[in-house]
């Protein structure tokens, strides 16, 4: 039982940030329609940025800078390289943020090097009791950032004028444009809050391990979760998130025992697995809108 | 002879009274009027593999030139354009899929290593305890196995691409990747676990081994004269299924799904189809790739061979042949290019110890590349060359 427990809080807490990496890869869909495979190269270079500021300024105050750098540099992506291919096929323009995303990772590994960098977060590996568990420090960060960075984006959503104009611009673009929003604007910004939040994920990736190169493969199983939840669902990101942590969680700790013919390291394909067998049950995901198109 | 070329039928030839012989007959094969070598005077013209004169001299020369390349280069050089060939025969199965099929998959890597390792299964040493091996060390014969088993596995894969579309498929394909990479560094019997990794397959011709030297040529040459006749091969081919009706049924599939339906396009047979045939071309590039590189390691079957794919056919040209065999020489090559840099642009080192270094700026060149070629020419090398050729086929009068 102890283990179980422990098992799902870790599976809980790497959710955490999965969810956080596919709530932006969703908020890029919802507007764009793109899947962005630039989010990894984002995220790692938020955790590098939080790594070098860590030092003079603090953790909470790095994490700050660098997803406000990150999200800079999300809506400089946007700019630059996805606003002059609206219109074009999809797949060209995630192909696009799949060049970016190898480009802009050969600089930030240049900071990287070749060791683990250590993020400077204060908790490492240190446990709290909580009822008779030691639950590591870290776990409870990731789900409280969760809690408060997606609670905020649903406010933010649900009750400003921003969030009214990005939704509506995400329902219908044509529409949004002839009550005045910009659609542009509401574009770039998605493309922030996403960069924003890759950054702070990427801080909490970092959290207790260090990042190094391999890192930004993390970021990946967050295309898992969107799929799982369905591309177009925030509330369903964060399920799926979760949801992947705690099928990695579980596998890693007991597929040795009970599925040792999977091989070592199986709960690190164990997303995609999940993934597979979700979409041959249902391809649109689990909160996903069914696609319906007109002929 | 392709279905494009068969004449078009006679609706009266069914009838009894066409059976008997008639008093006109049969209109000869539509010949061009002399002195008129750039008139159409039938379909099978338009569509015939080299419909120009252009393009006959053109190709005649170049395969004339790639023929005289081993006795004019160096051999690692030669090896690099071997790779090259093997590496076209690669992305012309993936621009089958995603070009011609429209179906992203980024799943190319794992044909690829299916392939790889079918194929040095099928050549291995039976004696060896460590890995399977069936000592089958005969080209053909491995090279078919290789394809035929990774193009079973396209087709085990197909459904999902029924399924699914666009961005979806692309994630799924991506997933693939990942769970492929794990069964190669799990399956220790088939492929010799992590860091120990097993040999390649032996390209053996009628008990002639093509990648040790012989009394005329060295290894290099050899191997690179192999893969170009292999390229040629598999090229035809690919041309021939995409101006076939198979490959406008691709094509239709691509540009609207739901119409192509409608229009009576088999959606679920060309989707599977262009799997099936991706995968066979994936595994016999695999294959061929490990038989010029002679070891293959469980790790290599990764995301980035399959971006390095999707890479070639971009850059190269999607929906092109000519196109998928350019992008795989520019993405060969790129690597020789890069290590000549340092020499013009004194900033960046030649050690991979010091930033910044020449393959940090080769990986970075992919991605920006990739981009660049997107935004600025999205029908890649192959669509320069169009505008090249246009260019000076209306010269003076081109503007």
């Amino acid at each position: 039982m102890r283990d179980v427990l422990l098992t799902a809080i870790r599976g809980i807490g790497f959710g955490s940030i999965y969810a956080m990496l596919a709530v932006g890869f969703v908020v890029i869909y919802k507007s764009s329609r793109v899947i962005s495979f630039a989010q990894p190269a984002l995220m790692l270079a938020g955790a590098v940025l939080v790594s070098y500021l860590a030092g003079p300024i603090g953790f909470y105050g790095a994490v700050l800078v660098a997803a406000l750098a990150i999200a800079a540099l999300g809506l400089g992506v946007e700019r630059a390289t996805i606003r002059p291919m609206i219109g074009r096929p999809v797949f060209v323009i995630a192909i696009i943020t799949l060049g970016l995303d190898i480009a802009i990772r050969v600089v930030v590994n240049a900071f990287i090097g070749s060791d683990v960098r250590n993020v400077g977060d204060p908790w490492g590996l240190s446990a709290v009791d909580v009822f008779g568990l030691p639950v590591q420090e870290r776990y409870i960060a990731m789900v409280l950032v969760l809690v408060v960075t997606v609670g905020a984006l649903f406010a933010f959503f649900q009750y400003s004028r921003y969030g009214l104009a990005m939704r509506a611009a995400s329902l219908d673009q044509e529409t949004a444009m002839v009550q005045g929003v910009s659609v542009g604007a509401m574009m770039a910004l998605s493309w922030a809050i996403a960069g924003g939040l890759a950054a702070v994920a990427g801080a909490f990736v970092g959290a207790g391990g260090g990042i190094e190169q391999n890192t930004w493969i993390i970021a990946l199983k967050a295309l898992p979760a969107i799929i799982i939840g369905g591309l177009d669902s925030v509330g369903g990101a964060v399920i799926g998130g979760l949801l992947v942590g705690l099928v990695e969680s579980f596998f890693a700790t007991y597929q040795g025992e009970y599925l040792p013919w999977l091989g070592q390291n199986f709960s690190l394909v164990s997303p995609y697995v999940l993934l597979l067998v979700v979409l041959l049950v249902r391809p649109y995901g689990i909160f996903g809108t069914r696609e319906v198109e007109r002929v | 002879m392709t279905a494009t070329q068969r004449p078009v039928r006679d609706p009266a030839a069914g009838t009894p009274a066409a059976a008997a012989p008639s008093a006109t007959p049969a209109p000869a094969r539509a010949r061009r009027p002399r002195g008129r070598p750039a008139m159409y005077t039938g379909y099978a013209q338009n569509m015939a593999l080299l419909n120009t004169g252009g393009k006959k001299a053109g190709v005649l020369v170049l395969f004339v030139v790639a023929l005289l390349l081993p006795f004019l280069l160096q051999d690692d050089l030669l090896r690099l354009l071997a790779t090259g060939a093997v590496l076209a025969i690669g992305a012309i199965g993936l621009n089958l899929v995603t070009g011609y099929a429209g179906q992203v998959s980024l799943g190319h890597a794992v044909f690829l290593g299916i392939g790889a390792y079918t194929a040095s299964v099928v050549s291995g040493d039976p004696e060896d305890e460590s890995v399977y091996g069936f000592g089958i060390t005969f080209l053909p014969v491995w090279l078919l196995a290789a394809g035929l088993v990774a193009a079973l596995v396209g087709a085990i894969v197909s459904p999902l691409a029924t399924r699914l579309r666009g961005l979806y498929l692309a994630i799924v394909t991506l997933g693939l990747v990942f769970i492929g990479e794990h069964v190669f560094r799990e399956w220790d019997a088939l492929t010799g676990g992590v860091g120990v990794g097993r040999e390649g397959p032996t390209p053996e011709l009628f008990g002639f081994d093509v990648g040790t030297r012989s009394e005329f040529f060295s290894a290099d040459q050899q191997l690179y004269l192999l893969m170009l006749v292999m390229l040629v091969l598999f090229a035809l081919v690919g041309r021939n299924i995409a101006r076939s009706a198979v490959g406008r049924n691709f094509a239709a599939v691509r540009d609207r799904d739901i119409a192509a339906e409608v229009t009576g396009v088999d959606v679920r047979k060309a989707k599977r189809l262009a799997f099936v045939i991706s995968g066979f071309y994936g595994g016999c590039a695999g294959a061929l790739l490990y038989s010029i590189n002679g070891y293959i390691d469980p790790g290599s079957f990764n995301v980035l061979l399959s971006v390095q794919f999707i890479a070639m056919i971009l850059i190269g040209g999607a929906a092109t042949i000519s196109g998928s065999i350019m992008g795989a020489f520019f993405v060969a090559l790129l690597p020789r290019l890069t290590r000549e840099l340092p020499e013009y642009l004194p900033f960046l080192s030649s050690s991979p110890t010091e930033t910044p270094n020449v393959f940090q700026f080769e990986t970075f060149l992919y991605g920006i590349l990739i981009v660049l070629f997107l935004i600025l020419e999205p029908r890649g090398l192959f669509g320069l060359w169009v505008r090249a050729r246009n260019y000076w086929k209306a010269w003076p009068f081109s503007y």
